[in-house]
């Protein structure tokens, strides 16, 4: 499939504005996932991009084609979208076999018997589910019905294939293995693939491409590098990164060329290039830094450029450690591979790669200082 | 290329796209059809009887002077509610309803929540047995039960025969046999089993931890009973109070039977009466009031309820249940529940099966018995010649009639109802689905009698292309299937809530066309439910007798309307005859259905 472009598309539920003026593309081949806590209308959008739903408000092209057009009232229909849709209670037909449950779409589709067999067949030996293509689907395991809804949705070979949760409902071990099997099946059918989570593990690890959305309102799309290194708000940055980024309140200053941050454990100076903020010349202004935990190098002793802390506890978890701080009355949690020792109130120095470092603007709570 | 497009709407291609959406949408189609369907036999006909009350009828010419048909008149209504028969035809039928209403009312909440309580809540033996046994009396029609009070009570100075009593020589007095006091306890026994049902279901759905919550907090027993268990079910006990009461005021059968004899009328039987005597008007205005009254009770009802159903949650699934130990009184209350059993359902069918073969009611010699009624030829010494029911061409004639009405009467109701729930269960949020749901409840607020009445003004005349149908098995079906659309459309709408929506979304993504999905994805999956709500509506038809007892002709006569009247010319055992293989039918269907569809009888309330 070519580009998809959804333009200011607003969706209405009664008075409930839960999409509000999106504006998203999906290039060939992505991988894209929508990311965002519960109840902000990832689903939704999956829905409108589907067809399932219709939007209020709004226009949707796929290679070219226009799809969706709110002023004309024009809504292609869902089967002719080139699409597939596995939904996040996988909707198996309770009374067809597995085999009739992939087989369903093609017979509609009128492909000749033996034709059908091959590629049902395909789908299911490619989804590791062949030898079960006789039972119901109540006589298989989660995992298993899993399977089947994705058979189901490949079989035809959709040029965009949709996800809506669907790790959802596995154990945390499925999740993983099923993870790194998604990923694979993008890889090797090379289709567009629209994914919802709200799990920002499954987001980071598996898309080309995250969309970040809170309450209806899309916030940031980007790689997931780009995501977590440079998170568009103080919004997305605490909601991506696990253990959480690290606040701390601060004065943001420019001088002579510089961008000069000051906080209650010490300060922070800056080519006034970096800075994504206009006027301020000369001007503090209130704005808030952010610190992942592992960009927080833990020093025995004093060196150039280092900030004094203590640390206050330690959590050694195998391959991890996570040291919890206190420096200038701001508490930091730092991340350090590996088993580290370090004792309560212990003296330490921290190391703060000043290039790493995001800044927030307190007002506008953009980011206005990126990291490079 | 893109930016070009946005610009060039065009508001006749948005038209164009609407009409089509709206016109090509089978959804939208169907409930189209629906909506006329709906209006055209609940609204119109309700109309048309109400206008008809204020309208000079050809039969008060002679009263109304200079009058012509159809002007508007208060004559009906005046000569109702303020004239010299005001009293005899409106005011003590409607008093005796109501007395009527409230004593069952009240006694059969009392009698079927205490069974309840008995039956879920303590350590009564025999439970599976007691609890089969307390729910018999609701698949036995309600006038059968009448004719097996009659069968005991029956003297010889107004039944024209004796009953078992007087048979064995115990003088009934006339207050036993007949009237207000009869019909009491009539209707308790037949009405308790809906608390009884409502009831238990909702004891059994509360979590006996809450129980036990208190007993931790140091309350007794009794306290317990009146602090926790009382108000958690009270909902459902209101419920049923409501449904008892509208119900107990609009039946016909058990008042025709052991009232209309010694000239004891509710407002159900003066309505009928006065139909029969040609007032259709007048009939139509008392079914108004009876409508009117029923309505109001149910309306109350679903605004009491409504707010306080919240309780139903609370108790979530019912977990684990301790039963109350009944300790020394254990025997007692068995032995009180087996009396009571054998009293009030056992002993009724029993003596009505006997009935049956007594040559001459009352004298149970054993020379008396006889299979006449049966399978006896033609004998002009008894019974006035009538053949025994089994070789009575007339008898296999209304078998016919009945197998006919209600076959074709479920199947018709259940795909409808079907229809009908797919439409409330699809459209919960719009329009459409509410406006059905509304108005499928009509049929459920007026009472039976009422209900056939209103059809009899509606379709006794040519109306537009539908031809009179007054005197036709059509009227019959369509009477019977739309006073039976609530429950159809309930069964079906909690069929379709079942299947998820996303099942169909999944096969549209497919491609597949609205037929197509209701032929492959809904129509099999609904299969199970669409058979146990057909199974109940042919129970319920099958015993039907207030519903068609306006609209009847011979020609036409069902099993219980010819009960009916084989007990209105005093042949009784035939009359017994007819009642027991009705009620081995149901009762055997009822079987067949429980077992095959595990279909919960107190569903079809
Ligand atoms: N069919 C619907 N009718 C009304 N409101 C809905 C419907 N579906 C979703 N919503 C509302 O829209 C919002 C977004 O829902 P959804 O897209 O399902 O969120 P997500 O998938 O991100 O958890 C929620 O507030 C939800 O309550
Ligand atoms: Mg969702």
């Amino acid at each position: 499939m070519g580009k998809i472009v959804l333009k200011n598309i607003d969706k209405f539920y009664g008075s409930n504005h839960v999409l509000k003026n999106l504006n998203l593309e999906i290039e060939d081949g992505d991988f894209m996932t929508l990311l965002g806590p519960s109840g902000c209308g990832k689903t939704t959008t999956l829905r409108v991009l589907s067809g399932l739903e219709k939007p209020q408000n709004g226009y949707i092209y796929m290679d070219e084609k226009e799809i969706v057009n709110c002023d004309e009232a024009h809504y292609e229909a869902p089967s002719k979208r080139g699409l597939n849709l596995v939904f996040q209670s996988y909707a198996l037909w309770p009374h067809m076999t597995v085999f009739e449950n992939v087989a369903f779409g093609l017979t509609i589709k009128k492909i000749p018997k033996e034709e059908m067999k091959r590629m049902v067949e395909n789908a299911l030996e490619r989804m590791q589910i062949l030898q079960f293509k006789e039972r119901y689907p109540a006589e298989l395991s989660g995992g298993q019905q899993q399977r089947v809804a994705i058979a189901r949705a490949i079989v035809s070979a959709p040029k965009l294939l949709l996800l809506d949760e669907p790790l959802s409902n596995l154990d945390a071990k499925l999740r993983v293995d099923m993870r790194t099997e998604l990923k694979r099946l993008h890889h090797e059918m090379g289709t567009t693939i629209v994914y919802v989570t709200h799990d920002q593990i499954e987001a980071l690890t598996m898309s080309t491409k995250i969309a970040i959305f809170f309450e209806g309102v899309l916030t940031q799309v980007d790689t997931p590098l780009g995501i977590y290194n440079n998170p568009a708000d103080l919004r997305v940055a605490d909601f991506i990164g696990n253990p959480r980024i690290n606040f701390a309140e601060c004065t943001g200053r420019v001088k002579e060329s510089k961008f000069i941050v000051t906080s209650s454990f010490g300060e922070f100076v800056f080519d006034s290039s970096m800075l994504k903020k206009e006027g301020g010349e000369n001007k503090e202004f209130p704005c808030v830094i952010g610190l992942r935990p592992e960009q927080i190098e833990i020093k025995r002793k004093q060196e150039e450029g280092c900030f004094a802390a203590k640390v206050y506890t330690s959590q050694p978890a195998g391959s991890e450690t996570l040291i919890t701080l206190k420096a200038g009355g701001v508490t930091f949690l730092a991340k350090e591979i590996g088993i580290a020792n370090y004792k309560e109130n212990e003296k330490v120095w921290l190391y703060i790669d000043p290039n790493k470092v995001n800044v927030f603007d307190q007002e506008s709570k953009k980011l206005i200082k990126y990291s490079v | 290329m893109i930016e070009n497009q946005q610009r060039s709407y065009s508001k006749s291609k948005r038209i164009k796209n609407i009409l089509k959406d709206v016109f090509t949408n089978p959804y939208n189609i169907i409930v189209f059809i629906s909506l006329v369907f709906l209006t055209y036999l609940i609204i119109v006909p309700l109309i048309s009887m109400i206008t008809s009350t204020f309208q000079v009828a050809q039969g008060e010419l002679r009263r109304i002077p200079g009058s012509q048909v159809g002007d508007f008149t208060l004559y009906y209504w005046q000569r109702l509610l303020a004239s010299e028969f005001s009293m005899s035809t409106l005011y003590k039928p409607l008093l005796n309803s109501l007395l009527i209403g409230v004593c069952v009312s009240v006694f059969s909440i009392t009698l079927g929540s205490g069974l309840a309580w008995f039956m879920v809540r303590t350590d009564l033996p025999f439970k599976k047995f007691f609890s089969f046994a307390v729910i018999i009396p609701y698949m036995i029609p309600s006038w059968c039960k009448s004719m097996a009070w009659l069968t005991v009570f029956r003297n010889e100075r107004v039944g024209g025969s004796a009953g078992f009593l007087s048979g064995i020589g115990i003088n009934t007095p006339d207050w036993l046999a007949y009237g207000p006091f009869a019909i009491i306890c009539v209707l308790t026994v037949h009405y308790y089993a809906y608390s009884y049902l409502l009831t238990s279901s909702a004891l059994r759905s509360i979590n006996s931890e809450l129980e036990e919550m208190g007993e931790i907090q140091g309350a007794g027993k009794a306290t317990i009973l009146r602090k926790i268990t009382l108000p958690l079910v009270m909902p459902a006990i209101l419920s049923s109070v409501i449904l008892t009461f509208s119900k107990s005021i609009g039946t016909f059968g058990v008042p025709a039977f052991l009232g209309m004899k010694i000239n004891y009328y509710t407002i159900s039987t003066m309505l009928y009466s006065n139909i029969k005597q040609q007032n259709t008007s007048l009939g139509f205005a008392i079914s108004i009031i009876l409508i009117t009254i029923a309505a109001m009770t149910v309306y109350i009802n679903q605004k009491i309820i409504g707010t306080r159903k919240s309780y139903e949650t609370i108790g979530g699934k019912g977990g684990r249940s301790t039963p109350l130990r009944l300790g020394k009184w254990r025997g007692l209350f068995t032995a009180l529940i087996t009396a009571f059993i054998g009293l009030a359902v056992i002993m009724p069918i029993a003596i009505l099966f006997l009935e049956t073969f007594l040559k001459k009611t009352g004298d149970y010699s054993l020379s008396n018995f006889t299979l006449h009624y049966w399978i006896g030829a033609s004998d002009p010494a008894i019974a006035e010649g009538e053949a025994g029911v089994l070789r009575n061409a007339r008898f296999w004639t209304n078998v016919k009639n009945t197998m006919i009405l209600v076959v074709v009467t479920s199947v018709i109701a259940t795909i409808i109802g079907q229809i009908l729930g797919y439409i409330s269960s699809r459209g919960r949020k719009k329009v459409s689905g509410k406006l059905i749901e509304q108005l499928v409840f009509i049929p459920y607020l007026i009472p039976s009698i009422a209900f056939s009445a209103i059809y009899l003004s509606m379709f006794s005349t040519r109306h537009g292309i539908v031809p009179a149908l007054y005197g036709s098995m059509a009227l019959m079906v369509v009477v019977s299937v739309v006073k039976h659309i609530p429950f159809a459309s309930r069964a079906g709408t909690s069929n379709m809530i079942q299947i998820g929506t996303e099942l169909e979304e999944a096969a549209n993504i497919e491609g597949a066309s609205f037929m197509k999905r209701m032929l492959k994805v809904v129509l099999p999956l609904s299969k199970g439910g669409f058979i146990s709500g057909l199974m109940l509506i042919f129970i319920s038809i099958m015993k039907e007798l207030d519903l068609i007892i306006l609209i009847i002709t011979p020609k036409l006569a069902t099993l219980p309307y010819m009960a009916f009247q084989y007990s209105n010319n005093n042949n009784n055992q035939m009359s017994d005859v007819v009642a027991v293989i009705m009620f081995s039918i149901v009762l055997v269907i009822y079987l067949i259905t429980n077992k095959v569809s595990g279909a919960d009888i107190s569903s079809s309330m």
